[in-house]
């Protein structure tokens, strides 16, 4: 290896890092997805809920009444020595949604997973993202035997803005994640250039 | 629970409601001072001059795990709470007592409402495709 001119091992490399969210219902195949591109196997981390896990500044902490475990299972992909991309499949219930700020905060974009069998069961995260204005797309996870319905009648079901982008992917193939990722964030590319255009204009 | 608190008398039995166990490393602590809330993809980097941390006997032996963990490859704020297996708010006030130490620092990531600029999406969108 090469290690320039010092002797000592020279200050560790401190990459930028990137975050997407992986949303949608319960089982709906967030954690597979992750998986299908993490150079990791994908993470858990936990956070308790007590008022200790509340996102105010509150010091009162620890003699909460009730602790809840919220878990996140997130994946690394290192991009380059010094870009790395995180994937966090958020929480799935409702009551969880402050997580959501917490993670939404400075992230490139958001994979809606959809399973038509369920579809309800991603509107939520469609509003979400819809309402602070996080560019998204919708993945629509075609399961062995689920009924294949045409793009444009889930469009339809979900009421998407017509440039939010739809796919159909299979969340455990790599391929087919990686082209969901990427069409994030092209898609996250050009809406922020329509929001600097906006600006300008 | 502020630092402040310990002295109050209201841990015993019952007055103390259930311990969340694992806040028992930061000694009650849920945040820590001066600290903004660190984003779980946040980079913890080992300051280069930190000597053995072992040899600190204020530091607790998850804080000695972190300047070790984080001093040949920096980790994220979410890497390390899944390495320490301990709740993210936990790793949270660790790391603050690190910082505040001068021990580690923390790089920040792309700040909330300014967008990475276009070349680094175009890099991201590059590196992706070559996986």
């Amino acid at each position: 290896m090469i290690f320039g001119r010092s002797e000592r091992a020279k200050a560790p490399v401190e990459p930028v890092t990137l975050k997407i969210l992986v949303a949608g219902g319960f089982g709906v195949g967030k954690t597979t997805l992750v998986g299908a591109v993490s150079e990791i196997r994908p993470l858990r981390t936990e956070e308790l809920l007590t008022e200790a896990g509340r996102p105010v500044d509150d010091t009162s902490g620890v003699e909460g009444k009730h602790t809840t475990t919220v878990a996140m299972d997130f994946g690394r992909i290192t991009l380059r020595e010094d870009l790395v991309l995180y994937l966090f499949g958020t929480p799935g219930q409702e009551r969880f949604w402050f997580m959501w700020d917490e993670l939404s905060e400075g992230a490139l974009g958001a994979v809606v997973l959809a399973d038509t069998r369920r579809l309800e069961d991603c509107f939520a995260a469609v509003d979400y993202f819809e309402r602070r204005s996080i560019p998204f797309l919708v993945g629509v996870n075609c399961f062995e035997g689920a009924a294949r319905h045409p793009v444009e009648s889930v469009r339809q079901a979900l009421d998407l803005d017509d440039d939010v982008p739809l796919l159909l992917t299979d969340a455990r193939d790599r391929e087919s994640v990686k082209a969901v990722l990427v069409g994030l964030v092209q898609h996250a590319m050009e809406y922020a250039a329509d929001r600097r255009g906006a600006v300008v204009r | 629970m502020s630092a402040d608190g310990q002295g109050r008398n209201h841990w015993f039995d019952d007055e103390a409601g259930p311990v969340v166990r694992p806040y028992a490393m930061t000694r009650g602590r849920t945040t820590s001072e001066g600290q903004h809330r660190l984003d779980l993809i946040a980079v913890v980097v080992t300051e280069p001059d930190t000597g053995d941390p072992e040899s600190d006997p204020t530091l607790s032996p998850e804080h000695v795990e972190i300047v070790g963990l984080c001093r040949e490859v920096p980790q994220s704020v979410a890497e390390l709470a899944a390495e320490l297996d301990l709740p993210i708010g936990v790793v949270r006030v660790l790391i603050g007592d690190l910082v505040h130490a001068e021990l580690v620092h923390v790089t920040r990531p792309v700040p909330p409402a300014e967008l990475p600029d276009e070349s680094i999406l175009r890099d991201v969108i590059n590196g992706l495709r070559a996986l």
